[in-house]
Protein backbone atom coordinates (compact mmCIF):
# COMPACT_ATOMS: atom_id res chain seq x y z
CA UNK A 1 0.00 0.00 0.00
CA UNK A 2 1.39 3.59 -0.67
CA UNK A 3 1.25 6.05 1.67
CA UNK A 4 -1.49 8.86 1.85
CA UNK A 5 0.87 11.57 1.85
CA UNK A 6 4.41 11.37 0.96
CA UNK A 7 7.32 13.48 1.68
CA UNK A 8 10.16 12.61 -0.77
CA UNK A 9 13.42 13.69 0.17
CA UNK A 10 12.19 17.11 -0.02
CA UNK A 11 14.74 20.23 -0.02
CA UNK A 12 13.99 23.76 1.04
CA UNK A 13 16.09 26.73 0.85
CA UNK A 14 15.81 30.75 0.01
CA UNK A 15 17.77 32.74 -1.69
CA UNK A 16 17.91 36.26 -0.24
CA UNK A 17 20.42 38.61 -2.66
CA UNK A 18 22.43 35.86 -3.34
CA UNK A 19 22.87 34.66 -0.39
CA UNK A 20 21.05 30.97 -0.16
CA UNK A 21 19.67 29.91 2.99
CA UNK A 22 19.22 26.13 3.08
CA UNK A 23 16.28 25.64 6.33
CA UNK A 24 15.03 22.20 5.42
CA UNK A 25 17.02 18.97 3.97
CA UNK A 26 16.15 15.64 3.01
CA UNK A 27 12.78 15.46 4.50
CA UNK A 28 11.11 12.26 4.15
CA UNK A 29 7.97 11.20 5.80
CA UNK A 30 4.45 9.35 5.01
CA UNK A 31 1.31 9.87 6.42
CA UNK A 32 -1.70 7.72 6.67
CA UNK A 33 -4.78 8.09 5.74
CA UNK A 34 -6.97 9.33 9.36
CA UNK A 35 -3.67 9.63 10.71
CA UNK A 36 -2.91 12.83 13.06
CA UNK A 37 0.93 13.78 13.29
CA UNK A 38 1.82 17.24 15.42
CA UNK A 39 5.17 18.30 14.31
CA UNK A 40 7.35 19.65 16.96
CA UNK A 41 10.66 21.75 17.19
CA UNK A 42 12.40 24.42 18.34
CA UNK A 43 11.42 27.95 16.86
CA UNK A 44 13.49 28.87 13.55
CA UNK A 45 13.49 25.20 12.68
CA UNK A 46 11.55 25.48 9.87
CA UNK A 47 8.31 23.80 10.75
CA UNK A 48 5.91 26.56 8.99
CA UNK A 49 7.88 26.42 6.02
CA UNK A 50 7.61 22.27 6.18
CA UNK A 51 3.45 23.44 6.69
CA UNK A 52 3.46 25.37 4.01
CA UNK A 53 5.28 23.13 1.80
CA UNK A 54 2.60 21.06 2.04
CA UNK A 55 -0.23 23.49 1.70
CA UNK A 56 1.56 24.30 -1.45
CA UNK A 57 2.19 27.96 -0.71
CA UNK A 58 5.59 27.81 -1.14
CA UNK A 59 7.20 25.90 -3.30
CA UNK A 60 9.63 23.42 -2.50
CA UNK A 61 13.56 23.49 -3.77
CA UNK A 62 14.16 19.86 -4.23
CA UNK A 63 12.15 16.49 -3.62
CA UNK A 64 8.62 15.91 -3.80
CA UNK A 65 4.88 16.21 -1.74
CA UNK A 66 2.87 13.65 -2.69
CA UNK A 67 -0.93 13.43 -1.66
CA UNK A 68 -2.76 10.23 -3.19
CA UNK A 69 0.47 10.01 -5.76
CA UNK A 70 0.37 13.10 -7.04
CA UNK A 71 2.32 15.57 -7.02
CA UNK A 72 1.12 19.15 -4.91
CA UNK A 73 2.74 22.29 -5.92
CA UNK A 74 -0.03 24.98 -5.59
CA UNK A 75 -2.35 25.82 -2.99
CA UNK A 76 -6.02 24.02 -2.78
CA UNK A 77 -8.92 23.66 -0.63
CA UNK A 78 -8.31 19.64 -0.38
CA UNK A 79 -5.27 20.82 1.87
CA UNK A 80 -6.62 23.12 4.23
CA UNK A 81 -4.73 25.50 6.64
CA UNK A 82 -6.46 26.83 10.24
CA UNK A 83 -3.53 29.69 10.40
CA UNK A 84 -2.03 30.50 14.01
CA UNK A 85 -3.92 34.15 14.29
CA UNK A 86 -6.98 32.60 12.38
CA UNK A 87 -6.79 34.96 9.30
CA UNK A 88 -11.09 35.18 9.26
CA UNK A 89 -11.65 38.07 6.78
CA UNK A 90 -12.92 41.04 9.44
CA UNK A 91 -15.46 42.13 7.18
CA UNK A 92 -17.53 39.16 6.59
CA UNK A 93 -19.48 37.47 9.64
CA UNK A 94 -18.67 34.25 10.99
CA UNK A 95 -21.28 32.65 8.37
CA UNK A 96 -20.03 35.02 5.20
CA UNK A 97 -16.55 33.06 6.12
CA UNK A 98 -16.76 30.16 5.89
CA UNK A 99 -20.06 30.78 2.81
CA UNK A 100 -16.55 31.79 1.39
CA UNK A 101 -15.21 28.90 1.58
CA UNK A 102 -18.24 26.42 1.04
CA UNK A 103 -19.43 28.11 -2.12
CA UNK A 104 -16.08 28.51 -3.60
CA UNK A 105 -15.55 24.84 -3.12
CA UNK A 106 -19.14 23.64 -3.24
CA UNK A 107 -20.43 26.21 -5.63
CA UNK A 108 -20.91 24.29 -8.31
CA UNK A 109 -21.76 20.76 -7.22
CA UNK A 110 -24.34 21.86 -4.07
CA UNK A 111 -27.40 23.80 -4.42
CA UNK A 112 -27.62 27.04 -2.03
CA UNK A 113 -30.19 25.11 0.68
CA UNK A 114 -27.59 21.86 0.51
CA UNK A 115 -24.55 24.87 1.04
CA UNK A 116 -26.22 26.33 3.94
CA UNK A 117 -27.01 22.92 5.90
CA UNK A 118 -23.57 22.65 5.31
CA UNK A 119 -22.32 25.67 6.92
CA UNK A 120 -24.52 24.91 9.91
CA UNK A 121 -23.23 21.75 10.09
CA UNK A 122 -19.58 22.78 10.34
CA UNK A 123 -20.48 26.03 12.33
CA UNK A 124 -22.51 23.10 15.06
CA UNK A 125 -19.34 20.79 15.34
CA UNK A 126 -17.08 24.04 16.48
CA UNK A 127 -20.37 24.80 18.58
CA UNK A 128 -20.09 28.16 17.37
CA UNK A 129 -23.48 28.19 15.49
CA UNK A 130 -24.96 30.59 18.36
CA UNK A 131 -22.67 33.15 16.31
CA UNK A 132 -23.00 32.82 12.82
CA UNK A 133 -23.84 36.57 12.77
CA UNK A 134 -20.88 38.00 14.95
CA UNK A 135 -17.76 39.41 12.51
CA UNK A 136 -14.68 38.40 13.99
CA UNK A 137 -13.99 41.31 15.76
CA UNK A 138 -16.88 41.16 18.46
CA UNK A 139 -15.84 37.33 19.29
CA UNK A 140 -12.88 35.88 21.59
CA UNK A 141 -9.39 34.84 20.07
CA UNK A 142 -10.85 31.14 21.25
CA UNK A 143 -13.87 31.75 19.00
CA UNK A 144 -12.09 32.61 16.11
CA UNK A 145 -9.94 29.79 15.93
CA UNK A 146 -12.93 27.44 16.43
CA UNK A 147 -14.12 29.49 13.41
CA UNK A 148 -11.00 29.19 11.64
CA UNK A 149 -11.37 25.00 12.26
CA UNK A 150 -14.98 25.24 11.35
CA UNK A 151 -13.63 26.87 7.58
CA UNK A 152 -11.06 24.78 7.12
CA UNK A 153 -13.58 21.54 7.48
CA UNK A 154 -15.86 23.04 5.70
CA UNK A 155 -13.51 22.45 2.67
CA UNK A 156 -13.80 19.34 3.28
CA UNK A 157 -10.09 18.56 3.12
CA UNK A 158 -8.17 15.50 2.49
CA UNK A 159 -5.67 16.97 4.91
CA UNK A 160 -5.98 18.96 7.51
CA UNK A 161 -3.26 21.55 8.05
CA UNK A 162 -3.28 22.88 11.71
CA UNK A 163 0.17 25.96 12.20
CA UNK A 164 0.53 26.38 15.51
CA UNK A 165 -3.36 26.88 16.04
CA UNK A 166 -3.23 27.69 19.84
CA UNK A 167 -0.36 29.19 20.15
CA UNK A 168 -2.11 32.79 20.70
CA UNK A 169 -4.60 31.91 22.78
CA UNK A 170 -4.67 31.07 26.91
CA UNK A 171 -4.00 27.62 28.88
CA UNK A 172 -7.90 27.04 29.54
CA UNK A 173 -9.12 28.14 26.28
CA UNK A 174 -6.15 26.07 24.35
CA UNK A 175 -7.69 23.05 26.66
CA UNK A 176 -10.73 23.30 25.54
CA UNK A 177 -10.25 23.72 21.80
CA UNK A 178 -7.61 20.63 22.38
CA UNK A 179 -10.65 18.68 23.24
CA UNK A 180 -12.61 20.16 20.61
CA UNK A 181 -10.21 18.96 17.73
CA UNK A 182 -9.65 15.23 19.05
CA UNK A 183 -13.41 14.81 19.34
CA UNK A 184 -13.76 16.06 15.52
CA UNK A 185 -11.23 13.95 14.62
CA UNK A 186 -12.33 11.30 16.29
CA UNK A 187 -15.67 11.75 14.88
CA UNK A 188 -14.72 12.76 10.81
CA UNK A 189 -11.39 10.35 10.71
CA UNK A 190 -9.62 13.81 8.98
CA UNK A 191 -5.84 13.07 8.05
CA UNK A 192 -4.14 16.00 10.61
CA UNK A 193 -0.97 17.81 10.58
CA UNK A 194 -0.40 20.22 13.71
CA UNK A 195 2.66 22.11 14.62
CA UNK A 196 2.79 22.94 17.97
CA UNK A 197 5.63 23.73 20.57
CA UNK A 198 4.16 22.43 23.17
CA UNK A 199 5.22 18.87 24.20
CA UNK A 200 1.99 18.27 25.94
CA UNK A 201 -0.15 19.04 23.31
CA UNK A 202 2.16 16.78 21.18
CA UNK A 203 1.78 14.16 23.09
CA UNK A 204 -2.19 14.64 23.60
CA UNK A 205 -2.65 15.24 20.53
CA UNK A 206 -0.82 13.22 17.76
CA UNK A 207 -0.52 9.26 17.07
CA UNK A 208 3.13 9.92 15.48
CA UNK A 209 5.29 12.88 17.18
CA UNK A 210 7.68 14.41 14.35
CA UNK A 211 10.77 16.32 16.03
CA UNK A 212 12.82 18.40 13.90
CA UNK A 213 16.52 18.81 14.43
CA UNK A 214 18.02 22.58 14.61
CA UNK A 215 18.38 24.95 11.52
CA UNK A 216 20.06 25.84 9.36
CA UNK A 217 19.21 23.14 7.25
CA UNK A 218 17.07 20.96 10.08
CA UNK A 219 15.81 17.66 9.02
CA UNK A 220 13.78 15.03 11.01
CA UNK A 221 15.20 14.09 13.89
CA UNK A 222 13.27 11.41 15.35
CA UNK A 223 9.74 9.86 14.98
CA UNK A 224 7.88 8.83 18.19
CA UNK A 225 4.67 6.68 17.74
CA UNK A 226 1.98 7.65 21.17
CA UNK A 227 0.49 4.45 21.20
CA UNK A 228 -2.42 5.79 23.54
CA UNK A 229 -5.80 4.37 22.87
CA UNK A 230 -8.65 6.99 22.54
CA UNK A 231 -10.47 8.65 23.35
CA UNK A 232 -8.10 10.77 25.45
CA UNK A 233 -8.79 12.49 28.48
CA UNK A 234 -6.31 15.09 29.56
CA UNK A 235 -7.13 14.23 33.26
CA UNK A 236 -6.07 10.57 33.41
CA UNK A 237 -3.60 11.18 31.09
CA UNK A 238 -1.43 13.02 33.41
CA UNK A 239 -0.63 9.93 35.65
CA UNK A 240 -0.25 7.17 32.88
CA UNK A 241 2.74 5.69 32.23
CA UNK A 242 3.23 5.87 28.45
CA UNK A 243 1.66 9.35 28.37
CA UNK A 244 4.64 10.06 30.80
CA UNK A 245 7.34 8.25 29.23
CA UNK A 246 6.75 9.51 25.22
CA UNK A 247 6.37 13.16 27.22
CA UNK A 248 10.14 12.60 28.30
CA UNK A 249 11.17 11.17 25.27
CA UNK A 250 9.86 14.30 23.64
CA UNK A 251 11.38 16.52 26.10
CA UNK A 252 14.98 14.77 25.62
CA UNK A 253 14.91 15.38 22.07
CA UNK A 254 14.91 19.05 22.51
CA UNK A 255 16.19 20.05 25.49
CA UNK A 256 19.04 17.15 25.81
CA UNK A 257 20.05 16.20 22.29
CA UNK A 258 19.05 19.38 20.11
CA UNK A 259 18.91 22.25 22.43
CA UNK A 260 18.84 25.77 20.66
CA UNK A 261 21.69 27.25 21.37
CA UNK A 262 20.69 30.74 20.57
CA UNK A 263 18.01 30.60 23.34
CA UNK A 264 20.79 28.83 25.91
CA UNK A 265 23.25 31.75 25.67
CA UNK B 1 -18.77 54.78 78.82
CA UNK B 2 -19.70 51.58 79.73
CA UNK B 3 -21.62 49.33 77.03
CA UNK B 4 -25.35 48.59 78.09
CA UNK B 5 -26.23 44.70 78.23
CA UNK B 6 -28.74 43.87 76.03
CA UNK B 7 -32.24 42.66 77.49
CA UNK B 8 -32.78 39.01 76.50
CA UNK B 9 -36.07 39.42 75.25
CA UNK B 10 -35.21 42.28 73.31
CA UNK B 11 -32.95 40.22 70.97
CA UNK B 12 -34.59 37.37 68.45
CA UNK B 13 -31.98 35.15 66.72
CA UNK B 14 -33.52 34.99 63.49
CA UNK B 15 -36.20 38.34 63.33
CA UNK B 16 -39.45 37.06 61.27
CA UNK B 17 -41.12 40.00 60.16
CA UNK B 18 -44.40 40.98 60.98
CA UNK B 19 -45.39 40.90 57.34
CA UNK B 20 -44.21 39.50 54.23
CA UNK B 21 -41.58 42.46 52.41
CA UNK B 22 -42.96 43.71 49.59
CA UNK B 23 -41.21 43.46 46.28
CA UNK B 24 -40.70 46.18 44.39
CA UNK B 25 -39.90 45.88 41.25
CA UNK B 26 -36.41 47.46 40.22
CA UNK B 27 -36.79 49.83 37.32
CA UNK B 28 -34.14 50.76 35.69
CA UNK B 29 -34.23 54.26 35.22
CA UNK B 30 -35.00 54.46 31.26
CA UNK B 31 -32.51 56.49 29.63
CA UNK B 32 -34.09 59.18 27.74
CA UNK B 33 -33.75 58.77 23.70
CA UNK B 34 -34.21 62.72 22.78
CA UNK B 35 -32.58 64.74 25.70
CA UNK B 36 -32.98 68.14 24.64
CA UNK B 37 -31.06 69.61 27.51
CA UNK B 38 -28.29 67.52 26.40
CA UNK B 39 -28.54 68.09 22.79
CA UNK B 40 -28.80 71.70 23.38
CA UNK B 41 -25.25 71.82 25.25
CA UNK B 42 -23.63 69.70 22.34
CA UNK B 43 -25.18 72.12 19.83
CA UNK B 44 -24.14 74.75 21.99
CA UNK B 45 -20.30 73.82 22.46
CA UNK B 46 -20.05 72.73 19.27
CA UNK B 47 -21.60 76.07 17.58
CA UNK B 48 -20.55 78.87 19.90
CA UNK B 49 -17.11 79.05 19.15
CA UNK B 50 -17.16 78.86 15.52
CA UNK B 51 -19.89 81.38 15.68
CA UNK B 52 -17.91 83.92 18.25
CA UNK B 53 -14.53 83.48 15.58
CA UNK B 54 -16.88 84.24 12.52
CA UNK B 55 -18.18 87.48 13.99
CA UNK B 56 -14.81 88.61 15.67
CA UNK B 57 -13.45 88.41 11.98
CA UNK B 58 -16.80 89.93 10.40
CA UNK B 59 -15.92 92.90 12.91
CA UNK B 60 -12.03 94.03 11.46
CA UNK B 61 -13.12 92.80 8.43
CA UNK B 62 -15.72 95.83 8.54
CA UNK B 63 -13.24 98.43 10.43
CA UNK B 64 -10.60 97.33 7.96
CA UNK B 65 -12.40 97.94 4.78
CA UNK B 66 -14.98 100.74 6.27
CA UNK B 67 -12.54 103.58 4.65
CA UNK B 68 -13.98 105.02 1.40
CA UNK B 69 -10.75 104.33 -1.16
CA UNK B 70 -10.55 100.70 0.65
CA UNK B 71 -9.91 98.48 -1.87
CA UNK B 72 -11.97 95.48 -1.35
CA UNK B 73 -15.39 95.93 -0.03
CA UNK B 74 -16.69 95.76 3.50
CA UNK B 75 -19.11 93.02 5.00
CA UNK B 76 -22.26 95.16 5.16
CA UNK B 77 -21.35 96.34 1.50
CA UNK B 78 -21.34 93.27 0.54
CA UNK B 79 -24.83 92.43 2.14
CA UNK B 80 -26.29 95.15 0.60
CA UNK B 81 -25.41 94.68 -3.13
CA UNK B 82 -25.18 90.86 -3.54
CA UNK B 83 -28.65 90.65 -1.35
CA UNK B 84 -29.81 88.83 -3.91
CA UNK B 85 -27.30 86.13 -4.73
CA UNK B 86 -27.48 85.74 -0.54
CA UNK B 87 -31.06 85.59 -0.13
CA UNK B 88 -32.39 83.68 -3.11
CA UNK B 89 -29.86 81.24 -4.45
CA UNK B 90 -32.76 79.44 -6.55
CA UNK B 91 -33.37 82.03 -8.97
CA UNK B 92 -34.01 81.46 -12.71
CA UNK B 93 -33.75 84.54 -15.10
CA UNK B 94 -33.07 82.90 -18.16
CA UNK B 95 -30.02 80.73 -19.48
CA UNK B 96 -26.93 83.02 -17.75
CA UNK B 97 -29.13 84.71 -14.89
CA UNK B 98 -29.27 81.76 -12.54
CA UNK B 99 -28.87 81.65 -8.68
CA UNK B 100 -25.50 80.42 -7.41
CA UNK B 101 -27.15 77.23 -5.79
CA UNK B 102 -28.28 76.45 -9.37
CA UNK B 103 -24.54 77.00 -10.34
CA UNK B 104 -23.20 75.08 -7.69
CA UNK B 105 -25.11 72.16 -8.56
CA UNK B 106 -23.84 72.24 -12.55
CA UNK B 107 -20.59 72.44 -10.61
CA UNK B 108 -21.19 69.85 -8.68
CA UNK B 109 -22.69 67.68 -12.00
CA UNK B 110 -19.20 68.30 -13.48
CA UNK B 111 -16.87 67.03 -10.70
CA UNK B 112 -19.38 64.04 -10.17
CA UNK B 113 -18.27 62.73 -13.79
CA UNK B 114 -14.91 63.99 -13.33
CA UNK B 115 -14.36 62.35 -10.15
CA UNK B 116 -16.25 59.72 -10.84
CA UNK B 117 -14.42 58.44 -13.46
CA UNK B 118 -10.86 59.32 -11.60
CA UNK B 119 -12.31 56.93 -8.77
CA UNK B 120 -13.10 53.70 -11.27
CA UNK B 121 -9.61 54.49 -13.17
CA UNK B 122 -7.78 54.95 -10.03
CA UNK B 123 -9.04 52.15 -8.13
CA UNK B 124 -8.42 49.99 -10.91
CA UNK B 125 -4.90 51.40 -11.60
CA UNK B 126 -3.89 51.32 -7.76
CA UNK B 127 -4.54 47.78 -7.68
CA UNK B 128 -2.31 47.16 -10.45
CA UNK B 129 0.35 49.08 -8.37
CA UNK B 130 -0.28 47.37 -5.24
CA UNK B 131 -0.38 44.00 -6.59
CA UNK B 132 2.84 43.66 -9.31
CA UNK B 133 5.73 44.76 -8.29
CA UNK B 134 7.06 45.24 -11.91
CA UNK B 135 3.77 47.50 -12.61
CA UNK B 136 5.16 49.66 -9.51
CA UNK B 137 8.62 50.40 -10.37
CA UNK B 138 7.60 51.53 -14.04
CA UNK B 139 3.93 53.42 -13.08
CA UNK B 140 5.20 54.49 -9.82
CA UNK B 141 7.71 56.99 -10.58
CA UNK B 142 5.27 58.68 -13.52
CA UNK B 143 2.54 59.07 -10.86
CA UNK B 144 4.99 60.80 -8.72
CA UNK B 145 5.69 63.38 -11.58
CA UNK B 146 2.51 64.06 -12.87
CA UNK B 147 0.52 64.25 -9.52
CA UNK B 148 2.63 67.43 -8.85
CA UNK B 149 1.25 68.71 -12.05
CA UNK B 150 -0.89 71.96 -11.27
CA UNK B 151 -4.62 71.25 -12.06
CA UNK B 152 -4.43 74.48 -14.75
CA UNK B 153 -1.66 73.71 -16.32
CA UNK B 154 -3.33 70.25 -18.01
CA UNK B 155 -5.93 72.14 -19.55
CA UNK B 156 -4.04 73.78 -22.41
CA UNK B 157 -3.38 70.68 -23.45
CA UNK B 158 -7.13 69.19 -22.85
CA UNK B 159 -8.16 71.78 -25.03
CA UNK B 160 -6.22 70.74 -27.81
CA UNK B 161 -7.03 66.96 -27.31
CA UNK B 162 -10.68 67.55 -26.56
CA UNK B 163 -11.75 70.97 -29.22
CA UNK B 164 -14.37 71.34 -26.66
CA UNK B 165 -14.99 73.09 -22.84
CA UNK B 166 -16.78 70.92 -21.19
CA UNK B 167 -14.86 67.55 -21.61
CA UNK B 168 -11.74 69.35 -20.68
CA UNK B 169 -13.19 70.53 -17.54
CA UNK B 170 -14.04 66.92 -16.62
CA UNK B 171 -10.49 65.91 -17.73
CA UNK B 172 -8.94 68.49 -15.55
CA UNK B 173 -10.60 67.08 -13.02
CA UNK B 174 -9.81 64.04 -13.54
CA UNK B 175 -6.50 64.09 -13.45
CA UNK B 176 -5.90 67.00 -10.99
CA UNK B 177 -7.81 63.83 -8.44
CA UNK B 178 -6.46 60.31 -9.68
CA UNK B 179 -3.16 60.69 -8.11
CA UNK B 180 -4.02 60.61 -4.69
CA UNK B 181 -6.68 57.46 -5.56
CA UNK B 182 -3.91 55.59 -7.06
CA UNK B 183 -1.42 55.77 -4.45
CA UNK B 184 -3.34 55.24 -1.38
CA UNK B 185 -4.99 52.16 -3.11
CA UNK B 186 -1.42 50.91 -4.12
CA UNK B 187 -0.44 51.62 -0.83
CA UNK B 188 -3.83 49.60 1.03
CA UNK B 189 -3.75 46.91 -1.47
CA UNK B 190 0.45 46.17 -0.58
CA UNK B 191 -0.72 46.01 3.05
CA UNK B 192 -3.10 43.17 2.56
CA UNK B 193 -2.02 41.08 5.46
CA UNK B 194 -0.03 37.62 3.75
CA UNK B 195 -2.99 35.78 5.43
CA UNK B 196 -5.73 37.10 3.29
CA UNK B 197 -3.55 36.34 0.56
CA UNK B 198 -3.34 32.95 1.81
CA UNK B 199 -6.27 32.31 2.40
CA UNK B 200 -7.29 32.81 -1.50
CA UNK B 201 -4.94 31.13 -2.46
CA UNK B 202 -5.86 27.65 -0.76
CA UNK B 203 -9.70 28.63 -1.78
CA UNK B 204 -8.18 29.37 -5.54
CA UNK B 205 -9.70 32.46 -5.78
CA UNK B 206 -9.67 33.72 -9.40
CA UNK B 207 -8.18 37.54 -9.80
CA UNK B 208 -11.98 38.95 -9.90
CA UNK B 209 -12.86 37.03 -6.70
CA UNK B 210 -9.95 38.18 -5.05
CA UNK B 211 -10.28 42.03 -5.96
CA UNK B 212 -14.03 42.14 -5.18
CA UNK B 213 -13.53 39.60 -1.99
CA UNK B 214 -10.42 40.47 -0.72
CA UNK B 215 -8.87 43.18 -2.12
CA UNK B 216 -11.01 46.15 -2.09
CA UNK B 217 -12.52 45.60 1.82
CA UNK B 218 -8.99 44.82 2.52
CA UNK B 219 -8.16 47.90 1.30
CA UNK B 220 -11.17 50.16 1.94
CA UNK B 221 -9.61 52.43 4.43
CA UNK B 222 -6.85 53.12 2.35
CA UNK B 223 -9.13 53.66 -0.92
CA UNK B 224 -11.59 55.94 1.30
CA UNK B 225 -8.69 58.07 2.28
CA UNK B 226 -7.56 58.44 -1.34
CA UNK B 227 -11.00 59.44 -2.39
CA UNK B 228 -11.10 61.72 0.27
CA UNK B 229 -8.24 63.87 -0.72
CA UNK B 230 -9.33 63.42 -4.48
CA UNK B 231 -12.76 65.10 -3.94
CA UNK B 232 -11.33 67.99 -2.20
CA UNK B 233 -8.82 68.40 -5.15
CA UNK B 234 -11.45 67.96 -7.84
CA UNK B 235 -13.33 70.88 -6.38
CA UNK B 236 -10.00 72.70 -6.24
CA UNK B 237 -9.71 72.04 -9.83
CA UNK B 238 -13.64 72.76 -11.00
CA UNK B 239 -13.35 76.12 -10.67
CA UNK B 240 -9.98 76.77 -12.23
CA UNK B 241 -11.28 74.58 -15.00
CA UNK B 242 -14.43 76.79 -15.41
CA UNK B 243 -12.53 80.16 -15.14
CA UNK B 244 -11.21 79.45 -18.46
CA UNK B 245 -13.58 77.12 -20.21
CA UNK B 246 -16.55 79.13 -19.57
CA UNK B 247 -20.62 78.19 -18.90
CA UNK B 248 -22.91 78.71 -16.31
CA UNK B 249 -20.97 77.08 -12.75
CA UNK B 250 -19.47 78.78 -10.06
CA UNK B 251 -15.97 78.76 -11.36
CA UNK B 252 -17.08 80.84 -14.22
CA UNK B 253 -19.20 83.15 -12.35
CA UNK B 254 -16.23 84.06 -10.19
CA UNK B 255 -14.20 84.98 -13.18
CA UNK B 256 -17.38 86.89 -14.65
CA UNK B 257 -18.09 88.89 -11.72
CA UNK B 258 -14.24 89.96 -12.00
CA UNK B 259 -15.05 90.98 -15.23
CA UNK B 260 -17.56 93.10 -14.79
CA UNK B 261 -16.40 94.24 -11.37
CA UNK B 262 -18.43 92.71 -8.48
CA UNK B 263 -16.40 92.30 -5.77
CA UNK B 264 -19.23 91.53 -3.53
CA UNK B 265 -20.47 88.83 -5.71
CA UNK B 266 -16.89 87.10 -5.58
CA UNK B 267 -17.00 87.18 -1.98
CA UNK B 268 -20.55 85.33 -1.75
CA UNK B 269 -19.58 82.12 -4.22
CA UNK B 270 -16.40 81.57 -2.16
CA UNK B 271 -18.52 81.35 0.81
CA UNK B 272 -20.70 78.83 -1.45
CA UNK B 273 -17.69 76.87 -2.58
CA UNK B 274 -16.28 76.71 0.93
CA UNK B 275 -19.49 75.56 2.08
CA UNK B 276 -19.79 73.14 -0.85
CA UNK B 277 -16.36 71.75 -0.43
CA UNK B 278 -16.61 71.14 3.40
CA UNK B 279 -19.65 68.96 2.69
CA UNK B 280 -18.32 67.01 0.27
CA UNK B 281 -15.80 66.21 2.43
CA UNK B 282 -17.89 65.22 5.04
CA UNK B 283 -19.94 62.98 2.45
CA UNK B 284 -17.25 61.38 1.42
CA UNK B 285 -15.60 60.68 4.90
CA UNK B 286 -19.05 59.56 5.99
CA UNK B 287 -19.40 57.40 3.29
CA UNK B 288 -15.93 55.82 3.95
CA UNK B 289 -17.27 55.63 7.88
CA UNK B 290 -20.09 53.75 7.11
CA UNK B 291 -18.55 51.48 4.70
CA UNK B 292 -15.09 50.56 6.47
CA UNK B 293 -16.68 50.62 10.15
CA UNK B 294 -16.01 46.76 10.47
CA UNK B 295 -12.77 46.48 8.67
CA UNK B 296 -10.83 48.78 10.77
CA UNK B 297 -11.88 47.15 13.72
CA UNK B 298 -9.73 43.93 13.77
Amino acid sequence: MTAYLKLDHIDKSFARGGQVSEVLKDIRLTIDKGEFVSIIGHSGCGKSTLLNLIAGLTKVTAGAVLLEDKEVDSPGPERAVVFQNHSLLPWLTVYENINLAVSKVFGRTRSRAERHDWIMRNLDLVQMAHARDKRPAEISGGMKQRVGIARALAMEPKILLLDEPFGALDALTRAHLQDAVMDIHSRLGSTTITITHDVDEAVLLSDRIVMMTNGPAATIGEVLPVPLVRPRRRIELSSDRTFLRCREAVLKFLYERHRLVEAAE
Amino acid sequence: MSIQAIEDTKVKAFPTPAKPAEVIAFTARVRRRFDPGAIAGKLASTLVPPAIVIIVMLVIWQIACSSPNASLPAPSQVWNEAYDLIAHPFFDYGPQDIGLAWRVLISLQRVAIGFGLAAIVGVALGALVGQSIWAMRGLDPVFQILRTVPPLAWLPLSLAAFRDSSPSAIFVIFITSIWPVIINTAVGVRNIPEDYRNVSRILRLNQLEFFVKIMVPAAAPYIFTGLRIGIGLSWLAIVAAEMLTGGVGIGFFIWDAWNSSRLPDIIVALAYIGVTGFCLDRLVAAVGAFVTRSTTAK
